[in-house]
């Protein structure tokens, strides 16, 4: 299953502290997604949510178990890949609950910046840039500084700047929590068509109701464990439809 | 690669160009201050090159004439004119007082000088405006500074000075402007008493039985005589030969004629040394205490800046981006501070110098110092912010 392209971990641990005050905030995660696919993390304040968003962010380093990513192995019982901002840079793509948009640069050069880092020049990474916000239907709004723009724009330049260096997994932490019913499944389905456009695998964690049954799979965490449930994905099913 | 820092100045230039104005100012006074140091090293300079002398011949064992008290006999201009290696010698006296100009009181040095040798030492070098003094009393000679006008009368002690010369940069090493009158006037304003005080004098002369003694006829009268008469100068400046060594010829009047001697070197090390020394100790504290409170400001602005930025240094982390990316944004936003700020402070230094009562002078050399010490400063003050940026964790972004 290494040849996987999307995320897969298996028996996943974290533990905070050592000896008599040692926490385990997850202790032992099994997942999969694969590539195009976007599936629910969900559970109650405590599980592990965000210690599992953080771990496969490559943001904490976790206590056991193995990560792969986009076929490659980041996390091995103890081994670990060498350059996590790389990884973070090129194989992770990030969209939070705010935008988070650097308030600075407008639009364009906010998803721009992303492959710049990366070593792409500025007229690919504007160009690629570009694109992806045609793909979102902002481009109109390229030029716009953030703060101009409304709160549904800014996710979605959000979104195409998760999307910049097409990374194999796109992790979204409560991307719909300030928004509306329409908004935040507009959300999710931008989420749903760029994942099987670009062909990343993207992980909700979400408390939202409004968008728990958009899901094909969801993984319910409890007590630093997770279980695979089977969603409804209705999202997807109007999607085809329509 | 997009500048970040370019950016966010340009975003939020308003309060970038106001907290610039604030920094600038600041820079700007302690520009100033420097100027107001190299002016009064200027003064001192100015005063020693305006005299055109080689050679200060003072009482002895007195810093003289500008540092300390000195009073030597007139009548020495003559031994020092006989010395070898001398080539021309004047007398001259010099007072600082406090004359009347209108309604105000402006305080100047009176300097006496030979008003019939054009080419004696302590003359005036040049005149902006009239002519020198060429009779032996009652003409003057002021610096512009002092405010005086062609045919305004300066009333010095008892007498009345018309002003036929205006001259500039003729200043005491204080910076008080200079007024020129003929020595015999200066001696009479600086040495000579009042008439109430001449009379009581007089009177204690006669009371004094060593002066006024029975068979003893005349020997009063010459001492009131002699009490009338004033033959003390300050110094005589003299000038020496073309190829001449000014110390052989300061060693030989000071081996005969029992006098102090200072070269132009030994001149500029007491005005510099002794004269200003304390001012300029006072200065280099001020100077001191404003770089450090720039310092501090500018530490505090670009900390306050990046304490601002710190979910957007969270996400830049988070995103991929290069330490050495943020410490370039956060570095290249104080050094942008301090080039505007100094550019602000220069422009305002150079603007406000002028009206200062002393004489401000900015040096390019300074100004390029400034600069320098103000990048330096902006680097080390956005060390704090950098510390804080370099600990952000990524985390943060993720909440």
């Amino acid at each position: 299953m290494d040849s996987l392209k999307g995320i897969r971990i298996e028996g996943l641990r974290k533990r905070y502290g050592a000896g008599d005050t040692a926490v385990d905030a997850l202790k032992g995660v099994d997942m999969e997604v694969a590539p195009g696919e976007v599936v629910g993390l969900i559970g109650p304040s405590g599980s592990g949510k965000s210690t599992l968003l953080k771990c496969l962010g490559a943001v904490i380093e976790p206590t056991g178990g193995r990560m792969i990513l986009g076929g490659e192995p980041i996390y091995d019982d103890g081994w670990k890949i060498r350059d996590l901002r790389a990884l973070r840079r090129d194989s992770i793509g990030f969209v939070f609950q705010a935008p988070y948009l650097i308030p600075f640069l407008n639009a364009l050069d906010n998803v721009a910046l992303i492959p710049m880092l990366a070593g792409f020049s500025d007229g690919d990474s504007r160009r690629r840039a570009a694109e992806l916000l045609e793909a979102l239907d902002v481009s109109h709004r390229a030029d716009a500084m953030p703060s101009r723009l409304s709160g549904g724009e800014q996710q979605r330049v959000a979104i195409a700047r998760a999307l910049a260096n097409r990374p194999p997994v796109i992790l979204a932490d409560e991307p719909t929590a300030p928004l509306d019913s329409e908004r935040a499944l507009s959300v999710i389905g931008i989420l749903n068509s760029m994942a099987r456009q670009y062909e990343t695998a993207v992980i909700v964690v979400t408390h939202d109701e409004k968008i728990i049954p958009t899901f094909r799979r969801i993984y319910r965490i409890r007590d630093g464990r997770t279980v695979e449930e089977a969603g409804e994905g209705r999202l997807v099913q109007n999607m085809m439809e329509n | 690669m997009i500048s970040l820092a370019g950016r966010d100045i340009l975003h939020g230039w308003g309060k970038f160009v106001l907290t610039s104005v604030g920094l600038g100012l600041l820079i700007g006074v302690t520009l100033t201050m420097g100027g107001v140091y190299r002016g009064m090293v200027d003064d001192a300079k100015v005063l020693l090159d305006n005299s055109g002398a080689d050679l200060w011949i003072v009482q002895k064992d007195t810093l003289g004439p500008y540092a300390e008290p000195s009073s030597i006999y007139d009548d020495l201009l003559r031994s020092v004119l006989a010395s070898p290696g001398v080539e021309s010698a004047a007398n001259v006296t010099y007072l600082t007082t406090q004359v009347r100009r209108g309604r105000e009181d402006t305080r100047v040095m009176v300097a006496g000088i030979d008003p019939h040798d054009p080419a004696a030492p302590g003359r005036p070098g040049y005149l902006t405006a009239g002519r020198h003094i060429s009779r032996g009393h009652y003409e003057a000679v002021a610096d512009e500074a002092s405010g005086f006008r062609l045919g305004d009368e300066i009333r010095i002690r008892r007498n009345l000075y018309r002003v036929v010369g205006i001259t500039k940069r003729m200043v005491s090493s204080g910076g008080d402007p200079m007024v020129f009158i003929p020595l015999k006037d200066a001696q009479e304003a600086q040495f000579m008493k009042d008439n109430d005080a001449i009379l009581q004098q007089r009177r204690r002369t006669e009371a004094n039985p060593a002066f006024n003694r029975p068979g003893a006829p005349g020997v009063l009268e010459g001492v009131i005589a002699s009490q009338s008469a004033n033959p003390y100068v300050n110094s005589v400046l003299a000038r020496v030969h073309p190829g001449t060594d000014p110390e052989l010829a300061a060693s030989h009047i000071r081996r005969w004629l029992r006098l102090e001697v200072y070269t132009r070197e030994q001149m500029e090390d007491i005005m510099l040394g002794k004269l200003i020394a304390t001012s300029s100790k006072q200065i280099a504290m001020l100077l001191v205490i404003l770089a450090v409170v720039s310092a501090a400001i500018v530490a505090f602005i670009i900390y306050t800046l990046t304490l601002g930025k710190i979910r957007e240094i969270a996400v830049l982390k988070l995103i991929g981006t290069r330490n050495r990316t943020i410490i370039g944004m956060i570095l290249q936003q104080a050094l942008a501070l301090g080039v505007l700020g100094f550019a602000i402070g220069e422009i305002s230094a150079t603007f406000w110098g002028p009206a200062f009562p002393k004489y401000v002078l900015l040096e390019p050399r300074d100004a390029f110092t400034g600069f320098v010490s103000v990048m330096v400063m902006c680097a080390f003050a956005s060390l704090i912010a950098i510390r804080v940026a370099v600990g952000v964790d990524p985390a943060e972004a993720i909440g």
